[in-house]
């Protein structure tokens, strides 16, 4: 009997996700002899071209890492989905827009502006020139992916069976997924979220939580924190409350605060806003003015509430004003 | 066709959604412009509830509750006035006018105020024009649109 | 007991009974001007002095202090006596010539010129006649210790220390009260009774709270009473028979737990003062409706008689509708009850006296049942009716005799013209008006009020007797000002509300209820303190936080809360709300 196919891809990501899959350690000794890897752009050479020729459905699996940032992220999102059986979005950007979408908080313009115009490393000619997606040489014509305004998530882009969180998925939840997938039982339903649990962030995280009252927001360079107390009881803001657990609660183990890569919670749609919800809930000030200095010390909410989610969250991007 | 604008409001089933009710049947003319949802308490109101509003097409909200000292729940309300500022910090980074949301109070008896309101907020509303976001294309023509 | 003889009939007495309460207990008046029976005998003025015979000796004695004894025959009008109280009363007369006490005294007596000189001092005729009752009340029964004597001879007077106005005094009234010739006087303001309601003459510290009050016992006003000041007194305690007086009775604050309250708190009379152009609390005989009301009272101040403060009858009496209310100035609404009530007073009005009676309405409501005929029979009974709202009262005097009267100045709508009618009394249709402390009665129960400032009903037309709040109900004026059928229907309507969940023995609340799926929560505890009701708890065990249904009262504040939607309810769910939006966007 013929080996499953497994292909992985990378789009708009920082290819940590990749990394990830080689963390299983041997184990990847394990999935290279479970699977016909059939397309595996920073491992193995094949060609677009490959698996363009390759009949529908004729990938068992596909993990595709990354958001869609350009035409060429959202030309091979199509090919990957109509040749596997099934597509995973792997990672949090593939999931939900991940750091690239953070992108979404301004526009291209300004991107282009800065990265080819303004920013004090570049030296500019002539002031300087964008890319083209199509150019002229002497030796023929170059064409290359046009990059979007906004930054999607992948099921913003196709259809998606399974999606699996983190930035990065961890590895042994990695090999959890693909170990269920080679055991051979029935896949879940369309849609579930592999490699996590229903809980939050809380659920794994050994500190000692108390009931909440804040009057003070601190950020984790301001003070000494307690190594054993909820980082949001100490007023750091914690995104783990409104986190999906699976990471292990890595970070704060760290002394770090839970920066949300896993997502939101099942039945959370807007990480951003539910986590605004829960925190004004907790603030112990009655007074507007109060209220509006303790909001001022929570330093770039769009970034902390959305540092993973903006591109999935339920208004996806800045608007262009 | 002349601008209409759409406001979602969220009102409190106790103070505003009686006052609301007042007006009504007191008979106090107020634009038809807020379309009106009821949450036991101002309190219910999830921020989510209100960045859906402007997905879907809301070119306002307004929430109303009970006056603060007046909640039905003893403090629901002290409740959103922490979440609405806070969210407004949200709506602003998203690039909508603070104007487009609202917070107001309005008891079982001011019928004439939530009229007021009502009235104001559409004109504020109408001076500011259509709400138009990007996400509202996406949603309308999702998947495979690239 | 024993028996004794005065003036010849025989007596049986307890014995140590005083010769002056057995000779009353005879029918033999003997006169007195230094007794009060709440007083110890003093036995100061002699003029009680009688003849006391046992055996073979006769000895004066004075009555009011002089104990009898078995057999004892007393003379209350030998010659002896006579001789000496015409004596005595002659002194005294020669003393006080012009105090009316005593002029009366010795009339009585038959005493006429005294054959002593008079000390021709310019008296009034209310002078001091130091009988010391006041002395004495203020010392042994208030036991103030204020008043007392000083110097002897004709130079003896009663005095306060140092002649000073006294810090000790605590106003009491009660040598005024004992004082036989009036001299002593209490200045009103200065009077530490109960403040009257109406300001219509004092009340007691001990008095009945209201005619109706049920039990219909008096209580005694602590705060004004003089036991409690000085720990004397007791006179009325001496003089209750069932000895129903206890003095160490204390205020106690009794909990008292309910499932279900009605709320009646009442209202507040429109105070008049507010609109200065009807005088109100500025010109003499111009009354609320309330003190009229009082005024009309057969156990009112006047006794039910209608008198201005002059004391004589009012020779026109004006009646102005709509004080405070139907004024956007002050209340929008109609009070509904004045028009009847304005009526009812003008029928009792020409009953009691023969004063002219002017009505001065907006418009009359006659709007229940029987009413409008009532309107109609006072019509026939001759009561004016001016359609036009009183501008204002002043001062003014009746033609002719030029007495001081009251003028009503109105524009009498019907004949166009500008109108001043001479009155002696006006009396205000005042506003009926929330109660002062209802704001703080609704927080205590977490009912809303209407925009007029009454408690507002869930509904107005299908649930007038019920609150948005389980359990609690209002009725009368509490919800809106309206007259006693009204408030006995609404009333009884509430208590039926009230004994039917009663006898049901179980209530319903309402469905809306917040909970906590177990299998998302992951015990961040940022819902644990959001509850005022106390409702939602953290399970150590599970690590999970869990609502208690029966405390939760649905507002959903937690749900909102809740950064993994964990927590979700019956009712007001997310999707629930999501899909109205989606409806509503359409």
């Amino acid at each position: 009997m013929a080996k499953p196919k497994l292909g992985l891809y990378w789009a708009a990501s920082c290819g940590g996700c990749e990394i990830a899959v080689l963390d299983i350690h041997e184990k990847i000794l394990d999935v290279a002899a479970a699977f016909d890897i059939v397309f595996w752009p920073v491992a193995l050479d094949f060609k677009y071209s490959d698996v363009r020729a390759m009949e529908d459905k004729s990938i068992d699996l596909c993990l595709f890492n990354g958001s869609i940032r350009n035409s060429e992220n959202a030309e091979i999102a199509h090919m990957m989905r109509a040749k596997s059986k099934v597509l995973v979005a792997f990672g949090s950007c593939a999931l939900e827009g991940g750091i690239p979408g953070l992108a979404n908080l301004t526009t291209k313009d300004a991107i282009w502006n800065y990265v080819y115009k303004e920013s004090p490393s570049t030296v500019t000619k002539n002031g300087g020139t964008y890319p083209q997606t199509h150019s002229m040489m002497p030796e023929g014509s170059i064409d290359i992916p046009e990059m979007w305004e906004t930054v999607k998530s992948l099921d913003q882009v196709v259809d998606v069976d399974y999606y699996v969180p983190g930035c990065p998925p961890q590895p042994e939840q990695i090999w959890g997924v693909i170990e269920y997938i080679l055991s051979g039982k029935p896949l879940p339903a369309k849609g579930a979220v592999l490699g996590a649990t229903d809980k939050t962030c809380c659920d794994e995280c050994l500190r000692e939580r108390k009931e909440k009252k804040l009057k003070k927001f601190f950020r984790p360079f301001e003070i000494q924190t307690d190594p054993n107390e909820c980082l949001l009881d100490q007023g750091i803001v914690c995104m783990g409350p409104a986190t999906r657990s699976g990471c292990g609660a890595l970070c704060t183990k760290a002394n770090v605060p839970c920066r949300g890569c896993y997502g939101p919670p099942p039945n959370v749609t807007d990480q951003g806003a539910k986590m605004v919800s829960a925190l004004s809930s907790i603030i112990d000030a009655q007074d507007p003015q109060e209220i509006e200095s303790i909001l001022d010390q929570i330093v770039d909410p769009m970034g902390t509430f959305y540092r993973f989610s903006l591109a999935h969250s339920i208004l996806r991007r800045v608007e262009k004003s | 066709m002349a601008f209409e604008p759409k406001i979602i409001g969220f009102l409190c089933n106790w103070c505003s959604y009686t006052g609301a009710d007042l007006a009504g049947v007191s008979r106090i003319k107020s634009a038809p412009n807020v379309r009106i949802i009821r949450t036991m308490c101002s309190g219910r109101v999830d921020p989510a509830f209100i960045l859906k509003a402007f997905q879907l097409g809301a070119d306002g909200v307004i929430v109303m509750g009970c006056h603060l000292g007046d909640c039905h729940y003893q403090e629901g309300n002290y409740k959103t006035i922490r979440r609405l500022p806070f969210l407004r910090r949200l709506v602003k980074g998203f690039g909508i006018d603070p104007r487009r949301l609202r917070l107001e109070w309005v008891s079982a008896s001011e019928g004439d105020k939530f009229a007021l309101l009502v009235n104001e907020m559409t004109e504020e509303i109408r001076s500011l024009g259509p709400l138009k976001l990007s996400v509202h294309h996406e949603i309308q023509q999702p998947v495979a649109h690239h | 007991m024993v028996t004794i003889n005065i003036d010849g009939k025989s007596v049986e007495v307890l014995e140590e009974t005083t010769i002056l309460k057995a000779a009353e207990q005879a029918g033999v008046w003997i006169p007195t001007m230094c007794h009060s029976e709440h007083l110890e005998p003093y036995g100061v003025c002699r003029l009680c002095s009688v003849e006391v015979v046992r055996g073979k000796r006769s000895r004066i004695v004075t009555a009011c202090n002089f104990p009898v004894r078995g057999g004892m025959t007393i003379h209350t009008n030998s010659k002896k006596v006579q001789w000496l109280r015409q004596v005595i009363m002659e002194l005294m007369l020669s003393r006080w010539p012009r105090v009316r006490v005593v002029k009366e005294m010795a009339e009585r007596l038959a005493v006429k010129e005294p054959r002593f000189p008079s000390l021709e001092r310019d008296e009034a005729e209310d002078a001091c006649i130091l009988c010391g009752m006041c002395v004495n009340m203020c010392n042994d029964v208030v036991k103030a210790g204020v008043l007392g004597f000083a110097h002897s001879g004709i130079k003896r007077e009663v005095v306060l220390p140092f002649d000073e106005r006294s810090d000790s005094c605590i106003v009491c009234g009660a040598c005024a009260h004992v004082c036989p010739t009036g001299h002593i006087k209490v200045i009103l303001e200065d009077y530490r009774g109960k403040k009257p309601e109406f300001t219509l003459g004092p009340k007691t510290p001990i008095y009945v709270p209201t005619l109706q009050a049920v039990p219909r016992v008096p209580v005694i006003d602590a705060e004004s009473c003089i036991h409690f000041e000085t720990g004397g007194c007791e006179i009325c305690a001496k003089v209750c028979e069932p000895n129903a007086i206890d003095y160490s009775m204390q205020d106690e604050i009794v909990e008292i737990e309910v499932g279900q309250v009605l709320v009646s708190t009442g209202f507040d009379l429109f105070d008049a003062s507010a609109m200065a152009q009807y005088g109100y609390g500025r010109l003499d005989n111009v009354y609320s409706s309330l003190e009229f009301e009082s005024i009309l009272n057969s156990t009112g101040p006047t006794g039910g008689k209608i008198v201005m403060k002059s004391g004589k009858e009012p020779k026109a009496v004006g009646i102005i509708h709509c004080i405070g209310s139907r004024d956007t100035n002050h209340h929008a609404y109609c009070s509904r009850v004045c028009c009847m009530y304005a009526l009812k007073f003008a029928h009792l009005v020409r009953d009691r006296t023969d004063a002219a009676i002017y009505q001065f309405y907006i418009d009359m409501r006659a709007f229940g049942k029987g009413y409008e005929e009532f309107y109609n029979r006072l019509l026939d009974e001759g009561v004016t009716m001016i359609r036009g709202k009183a501008a204002e009262v002043v001062e003014g005097c009746w033609q002719g005799n030029g007495e001081p009267s009251l003028k009503i100045r109105c524009e009498d709508t019907l004949i166009g013209k500008f109108r001043e009618v001479p009155v002696d009394m006006v009396v205000l249709c005042n506003a009926i008006e929330p109660r002062r402390d209802s704001d703080a009665v609704r927080r205590l129960f977490s009912i809303s009020k209407s925009p007029d400032g009454f408690f507002l009903e869930r509904h107005p037309k299908l649930d007038p007797t019920s609150t948005a709040t389980e359990g609690v109900f209002i009725a009368g004026c509490a919800q809106g000002p309206k007259d006693i059928p009204d408030t006995v229907a609404q009333a009884g309507s509430a208590a039926a509300r009230i004994l039917s969940v009663i006898a049901k023995g179980e209530v319903e609340i309402e469905p809306v209820r917040a909970m906590v799926q177990e299998e998302y929560c992951s015990g961040c505890k940022i819902c644990n303190n959001l509850c005022p009701y106390i409702a939602i708890e953290f399970l150590e065990e599970k690590k999970v936080s869990h609502v208690n249904e029966a405390l939760c009262k649905g507002c959903g504040t937690c749900v909102a809360a809740c950064p993994s939607s964990a927590m979700t309810g019956h009712g007001f769910t997310d999707a629930q709300i999501l899909a109205e939006l989606d409806g509503l966007m359409i």
